[in-house]
Parts: C-alpha cells; structure tokens; sequence
C-alpha cells in the first residue's frame, strides 16, 4: 500500500505534559483519512509537527516514502502539504486572485501580472467544481466561499496532501454537505485528506479511515465503513458515553424575560445589527438561538446582559423594565449569564479559582464585611461548588484559572453562574470548545435548571446542540429573527435552510 | 457562652504558638535589642556599629529563616519551581545581579586599579560608614519607596502613572506653601506637619485625578496626559511661586524655609542612626505600603481594582464600574506621590526652588515598581536597595569613579528584570536542578523521616 505521509512513533512533550506519546498516523494516497479526539488529545501537535511548527522529541516523518525533516511550514509547503485553518487567512479587502497568489505572485519586469494567476485559478476551480470568481471581494463572499479560497490557495501552490483544521465548523448543514462532495472531488483528483474534527457523524459521511488520540495516545486506526459513531465516541473518550440526551417533556410556566422590538445600529455605518427582536422565554424552557456566527446573537446577548446600551426597544425581567439598568443591576434582578467568550469576559485568567467563583457576588454581604473581604467564606463556597460541580484544577481553590484546562475553566463559570439561582440562565455557546464528557455535563447542567422552573436562554451555533436541547427554536439572520421552530418537528436542514436566508417566514 | 476562664488551656495555647512561631519570636527580640538596647550603648565606634551591623544580620537571617519554616510547615506540598511568587521573585534578585556585574564590568574597563574597591563600596552601599550613612540611605529611599509605591497602585488597576513626577512637585509645593504660611497651626505638636502631608495628598490626588478623568470618560491614553500633566505642574508651580513675595526668597531663587513645626519629626530615629538626616518619612512610607497592601490584597475594592487592571470585559462583565475605579485608582495613586512631594521638602536645608525640571523621582519609581515586582513590601525592599546603592554611589566619588556607575546599573538592572521571562525559564530550571536539596530541607524542617517523603520525589 501506497502512504503520501507517515508520521511514525512521534513523541512530543512540553514542560509537564506529554502532547503525543508514540502517536504514529499512515496517511494512504487518495483517502480522507480523519484525525478524531477531544480537545487537548494531541491533534493540533500532531499537525503542528507535520507542519514544521514543532520538532518532534523522537520519531520520524516519511512522505511519500522518504524520510523528510521538515523545519518549518516552508519545507511543509514544498513537500506539497498544506492546511486549511479554522479561522481563515485571509485579507478581507484584497480580492479572492489576490489573496491566493499572495506570497507567490507573478511579475513581469518587477509589475504585478494577474492574468495569467486569474487564468490558473479559474481553471483550478472548474477542475474542482469549486464556483469561485476571482475577482470578487473577499468581504463580499460568504464564509463558505472564504473556505474554498483557502483550499484554492492551497491547490494553487499545488498541495498534494490537504489537512483541514475543524472545517465545518462555520457552515451551514447545505454548506457542509458540497464542502464533503467537494473533498470527494479532491480525492478523485488524486489528493489526498487529514480532516481534523471531534464530530462523528462527519467522519461517517466523508471519511474512509479514522485515527484516534486520546490524551496524547494513539488509541488506533480503523475502517469508517466498518464502524458505528458509539464505537468512535468511546475510543475517543475511553468510556461508553450516550449520545442522546435523554429529558423530560417541558412544562413552560409564566413569562419571565420579555424582549419587545430591539434594534441595534453599527455606529459606523448604518446597518442594522439587530433588527425589531422580539421574544419570550418562559420558566421552565430552553429557548435557543440559532444561526451561523456574526448575525447578531452576540450583539443580542450583549444588549440583554447590558454590555451594549439599548436605545431602541424594550427589555423586561420578572415584570420589571430593564432596558436601561446598570450591568450589577440586571445580574442582582435576576440574570445569570455564561458568555461567549470565556476569556474575555468570563474569567479573570491571573486570579485563582476561589476569587473568579465569586466575580459576580464578591460585594453581597456574605463574602464582605464592611468592604473587606471574608476569605474563610470565599475559601467555602470555593470548595462547595467545586465539589458539586467536579470542577477539577491543580491546587483547588488556589490554582490560577488560566492553569486550568478549558473544560474545567467553563465548568467553573457554569457553576458560578448556576449558583447564584437566578430565574434567567443565558448560555452562549456554553460548549464551544469542548470535549464530548464536558459537553454531555453542561448539557446535563442545563436541563437541570429548566426543571428546576428556570428560564434559559441557549444561543448555539452548533445544530446538533440546538435539536438536542431545546424546548423551543428561533433562527437569526443578519440581526432579525427569520422563524420560530419546534425541535420535535423541524429538521437540521430546514433550519439550515433558515439559518443561510434563502428562506424566511412571520414569527407568529 | 461559658465565661470559666481555663488557665491550662491558654498555657497551652502559648506554648505551642511559642513553640511554632520561636524563630520569629527571636527575631522581634533581636530587632528590639539592635533598635534599642545597642545605640544606648555603643556610640559611633567602629567595633559598636560592627556589632551592631551583626546583631541586625543574624535578626533578619532569624527572621527569614523563621518565615521559610513557618512556610513549609503551613504547605506541606509546596513545589518551588511551580510558586509563581517565588520565581518571580528570584527573577528580580538574578536580575540586580547581572545588573551588579555589568557594573563591575564597566568599572573594570574605566578605572582597572580601583574596580574591586570601588565595587566593594557599592555592595556595602548604606553601610559604608555605619549607621550613619544608614540612616541617611533610608532618608533618600523614602521618596523613592513612595513614588514606587505610587506608580505600582496604579500599574495594578492596568494604568500607567508616568505623572509621578508631576503628582509630586505639586504635592510638595502644597506641603511647603502650608508649612510656610500657615504658622496658626504651630501650638499642638506634629499638627502643622501632619496638614502640611495632608494638603501634599490631596494636591498629587487632585492631580492625579485629571488624567484618571480622561482616561475614564474620554478614554485619553494615561500614558500621554499624564507625562504631559508633569510639564504643567513644573511650569505652573514655578509661575506661583514667583507671583507670591510672601513665599518667594527672590535672591536666593527659592521658597523660604518652613517654619520648624512642620519640619518632619524625628521621633527618636536620630538616635538611632546617629549623624543621619533620617526622619519619620520611612514610617509613613511603610505605613503608606502597608495600607495599600490591606486595600488591593484585602477589600472589595481592591478585588475590583485588580479585576479591571487584569481583565477589563470582565470586570464589566461582572458589573463593576470600571470608571469610577479608573479615577479612583489614578487619585490615589497621585496622592501617594503627593506625600513623596512632602517628605522631600518637609524638612530642613531641602529647599524648593521653582526649576523648570522634572524630578526623577517620578521615574525612579517605574523602576522600583517593577524591581519589586508591583507588590508594596516588594516595592519598600526595592526603594531600600536603590538607596544603598545611591549611597554606594555617593562614597565612589572618594575613588576615582562617576557616580554615574550607579545609573548604569540601575538601568540595566530594570532592563534585565524587562527580560524576566528568560530569567524566570532560568529560575525554573535551577530550582528543578536543586530540588533534591529542596527536599533534604523539607526534611529537616519537617521533621519527617526519609520514607513519608514519597509524595515529594513527584516534584523531579
């Protein structure tokens, strides 16, 4: 059998932690071959080390048959590897040829000369069925566009093994599907894949063999065709785990948190971020918020939680208006709020555990006394939520949270903000990030509050997630709320459907 | 609530807080015996200040090394190269070495006969010659301490006080215009001085609270109004001083003394540190770090103040106005460097002149705030140092040296200490280098036998 890429007995480690431990990985030419585990299982290393960015403590690199150093992501690119990232590379106000040739132009006395990269790259992307026009804004294509400009890209420097990093991570369930018959396209062109992802159902659509790593191991390799996704999920995470969800029918009590006509303008410009949003949310559902990133849920949670001031519409807690209320005073009435961004806003990443668990209730007479702060009382409630939330870091209460791991670092902000029992519970993205045993937990947590009598709020870009676990479904396009939708009902790719804009309809 | 008074059970309890706590208990005792038996007896002799220089040495290797036990005692699975305190910490220290011996490099290269000399009497710094030089080495650290202590307040809430200086020479000039012109205040002692330092407080907190304003509300970088702010205050307190007769000794181009009630008190220090300038400034300067300790380590405030220095979306996040503590930190920030202001002029012989120069104290001050790492006490030991090694300086003049060397040491030492994440990786790995000793003093300090440190072998 032919291997393009051999990365054999590689080991890895860095201060404290082994990364790869003999981690061996046989890419064959012509196969997607996908590299599953759970964050922080070793597959960014991995890749990192295929790359140049890393240099393996021992092991060894073959491609094609020989064996190969490889310094940097120079030699990677000459050997014919390259990666499309997660997050794109892209220069947003130069046009798609202008990004692909980018580092490799073609001159004519010292002069740009475009037409002949416009001529290659339009004949890469008929050979492709990639539908791309050259000179289009990469400000004006969708995201699933900017994808295929980076496997363009790629292709142009004439890439003959393909690593995609997460990339269906930002598409739409119809996106994702041509981007799969995309890379079928590829392996009929004699490419060969690494398709790097913890989503199983992918791998059984696309894949031909998968590989798996957990904790730094390789766990070992096998045939797509001849295993199921609960096989996978439990070489992945080392234990039988359900991928249902098992929860009880919602029982939706009285309204607590009404938002009545909220706009929202770009002070720059004037596009609307968020335009007439009106809905409800009931004790005792999960209402979700669906859609692909950047279409206002962020700007949405920001105006609900206060982050953004509000000038038009009308936001109501509990019967009590506030639409203009400070940030402590909407968390006081009732809100709790687990934000998109953990570091940015959930965490205080230079303090310790114990001080981040009490961010939002430091002030309540239980942790101060007269301004000065009641440590045993810190050091309490500390130890408390980490028990009952197995929240789990290197020195307890005292470990700095940037230490901790990112699972355990939302676990910490779930608990904090689950703790302080407010009626409202908004989850933005709660599981970004996660491995499949945190993200089954916060789930877990989520249900718990509902039937408890809470309202909950879960804005999720992950489909599965939104079928998954909520009561009730409303679909966000560019800043308007295009349809409501029961999950009982519905299908992923009806929302999906919804989710790109080609269809809209009344809430009623 | 039973009001029996169990004897045997507070015997016991002093007992075993003697028995835990002996080595500091020690060390008070000999830090009392330096402050107050020795002076009494020994004068300025060369053996008394030597005995002297020991008793105070074996107090703070008693005092350190009661500490270290009590430490170890208190967590036993303590790992030194994962203390982030610790390594930091050492980071400094290996920092003011290398700067120590650039110095002697350069000193070596400028004047090879008298560099080891000259070296020595940098290293001896305030205890060239005796308690004396002593005491005057905390007179001059005392500025240094409080702009340092200033600027690392600020530096805590994520802002940059580069307007120290500025903070400073305002304060002063309050000081001294109260010291001169409010004479109704000379009948209860100390009551003069304590106003004059109060109105120097309030004058750097005023100052310090225009570029806190700006920073807050119209979101002006501190860094430029604030070093801007400096010019000002010089320019405008120069303007004031020539615009009043009443303060200004125009033929010798500077204010007129204070009147002898607000001068400093002495309280006894001079004693002490005999032939020194020393005054209470020192107490006030470890008062002053103290309190700024129990507010950014011990209140709610400080929590918030950290909160926004550390992550600002956050802090907003958690509902905490990052505003009002942008000014309120910038305010007391300026007020710390206001006292500076005071403690240099509140005294006799240092005579304010209306000079159109900032003073560097404002900008030693980012130094020792960094040397010490932006923590109060580190800040009170790191003005310390620099006095000494100010002082060292002064006594190179007596050799054939500038006292210059001393600057090039300094800077090198804040520009290592700027490198501090390749000493750190350095300190990382001596400290897992000598761990073994680590563990056999563990051991001793622990009292435990060779097999419960099962546990402690982890750490290799």
């Amino acid at each position: 059998m032919d291997y393009v890429v051999e990365l054999l007995h590689i080991t890895k480690t860095f201060p404290g932690i082994k990364a790869n431990d003999d981690v061996s990985l046989q890419l064959r030419k012509g196969e997607i071959h996908a590299l599953l585990g759970e964050n922080g299982a070793g597959k960014s290393t991995l890749m990192s080390i295929l790359f140049g960015l890393y240099k393996p403590d021992t092991g060894i690199i073959k491609v094609r048959g020989e064996e190969v150093k490889i310094k940097n992501p120079n030699d990677a690119n000459r050997l014919g590897i390259g990666m499309v990232h997660q997050h794109f590379k892209l220069v947003h106000n130069f046009t798609v040829a202008e990004n692909i040739v980018l580092g490799m132009e073609n001159t004519k006395y010292g002069f740009l000369s475009m037409d002949t990269a416009i001529k290659k790259i339009v004949e890469l992307s008929d050979r492709y069925k990639l539908k791309i026009d050259p000179n289009a804004l990469i400000s004006d294509i969708s995201v699933g566009m900017q994808q295929r400009v980076e496997i363009l890209k790629m292709l142009y420097r004439q890439a003959e093994i393909l690593i995609f990093d997460e990339p269906t991570a930002v598409l739409t369930p119809q996106e994702i599907i041509e981007l799969m018959s995309i890379m079928r396209n590829l392996i009929l062109e004699g490419k060969s894949i690494i398709l790097i992802t913890h989503k199983l159902n992918e791998i059984k659509l696309v894949a031909d063999r998968c590989s798996v790593l957990r904790k730094g191991k390789y766990i070992g390799t096998v045939n797509v065709k001849d295993s199921t996704p609960s096989l996978l999920a439990e070489m992945m995470v080392g234990r039988k785990v359900s991928l249902e969800l098992k929860k009880k029918p919602a029982i939706p009590k009285e309204v607590v948190f009404k938002v009545s006509n909220l706009s929202l303008k770009n002070p720059h410009s004037e596009k609307f971020l968020l335009k007439d949003v009106s809905f409800e949310v009931r004790a005792g559902e999960i209402l979700c918020i669906a859609g692909i990133e950047g279409n206002g849920q962020t700007q949405l949670v920001e105006a609900i939680t206060g982050l953004t001031p509000i000038h038009d519409g009308v936001v109501v807690l509990n019967n009590e208006d506030i639409t203009q209320a400070t940030i402590r005073h909407r968390n006081n009435a009732g809100i709790s709020h687990i934000p998109e961004d953990r570091h940015r806003h959930g965490l205080v990443l230079d303090y310790t555990l114990e001080e981040n668990l009490i961010l939002q209730s430091y002030f309540e007479p239980k942790f101060q006394n007269r301004g000065f702060l009641k440590f045993d009382e810190i050091r309490t409630n500390a130890n408390y939520l980490i028990q009952n939330f197995d929240i789990r870091s290197g020195k307890g209460p005292e470990t700095k949270t940037r230490s901790m791991s990112g699972g355990n670092q939302q676990k910490a902000i779930v608990a904090r903000e689950i703790s302080r029992g407010s009626d409202l519970l908004i989850a933005v993205q709660p599981t970004r990030g996660l491995d499949v045993g945190a993200i089954e937990y916060i789930h877990h947590q989520l249900l718990n509050e509902r039937d408890r009598g809470k309202a909950v709020l879960l804005v999720s870009l992950e489909l599965d997630e939104v079928m998954m676990v909520s009561d009730r479904i409303l679909v966000m396009y560019e800043g308007e709320i295009v349809g409501e939708f029961d999950p009982k009902t519905t299908t992923e790719n009806e929302l999906g459907l919804y989710m790109a804009g080609s269809k809209k309809r009344e809430v009623q | 609530m039973k009001k029996t008074f169990d004897w045997s059970n507070v015997i016991s309890n002093i007992k075993s807080y003697v028995t835990s706590h002996w080595f500091g208990l020690t060390g008070l005792l000999l830090l009392f015996i330096f402050l107050f038996i020795t002076p009494s007896f020994l004068t300025t002799t060369e053996v008394g200040y030597l005995i002297n220089l020991w008793v105070l040495i074996i107090t703070a290797f008693v005092l350190i090394v009661g500490k270290v036990v009590q430490f170890f005692r208190k967590n036993k699975h303590f790992v030194p190269s994962e203390s982030a305190p610790l390594i930091s910490g050492l980071g400094s220290v290996l920092a003011i070495i290398i700067g120590l011996i650039v110095g002697l490099i350069i000193m070596y290269i400028v004047n090879p006969e008298q560099a080891f000399q000259g070296f020595l009497v940098i290293l001896k710094g305030g205890f060239n010659q005796g308690m004396a030089s002593f005491g005057t080495m905390i007179y001059y650290a005392v500025p240094i301490i409080l702009t340092g202590l200033s600027v690392s307040f600020a530096f805590r809430t994520g802002l940059f006080n580069i307007g120290a200086s500025g903070q400073l020479i305002f304060g002063a000039f309050v000081a001294v215009y109260i010291g001169i012109k409010w004479d109704f205040l000379a009948g209860v002692p100390f009551l003069h001085w304590f106003v004059a330092v109060l109105g120097a407080l309030l004058a750097g907190a005023a100052w310090g609270a225009i570029p806190g304003l700006l920073k807050a509300y119209r979101n002006v970088n501190e860094v430029v109004s604030s070093i801007m702010l400096n010019y000002i205050a010089v320019y405008w307190v120069a303007i004031m001083i020539k615009a009043d007769q009443s303060i200004y000794f125009k033929t010798q181009d500077r204010l007129y003394d204070i009147l002898p009630s607000a001068v400093t008190p002495k309280f006894g220090l001079d004693q002490i540190f005999v032939g020194s300038q020393i005054n209470i400034g020192i107490v006030v300067a470890i008062l002053i770090a103290i309190i700024l300790y129990i507010i950014l380590f011990k209140t709610t405030f400080g929590y918030e103040l950290k909160a926004v220095g550390l992550n600002r979306d956050a802090a907003k996040y958690a509902g905490v106005n990052a505003k009002r503590n942008i000014v309120l930190s910038m305010i007391i920030s300026g007020a710390v460097a206001g006292i500076a202001g005071a403690m240099i002029f509140l005294d006799r012989g240092a005579w304010f002149k209306p000079e159109i120069v900032l003073r560097p104290e404002g900008f030693t001050g980012i130094a020792i705030s960094l040397l010490g790492l932006n923590h109060p006490f580190g800040v009170v030991f790191a003005g310390l140092f620099y006095g000494s090694l100010e002082r060292g300086g002064e006594y190179l003049n007596l050799l054939r040296f500038k006292h210059e060397i001393i600057d090039i040491i300094i800077a090198v030492i804040i520009y290592v200490s700027a490198l501090g994440l390749i000493l750190q990786k350095l300190v990382i790995k001596n400290l897992k280098w000598n761990s073994k000793i680590f563990q056999k003093i563990k051991r001793v300090i622990l009292k435990e036998s060779p097999s419960d440190q099962s546990e402690g072998g982890a750490t290799q």
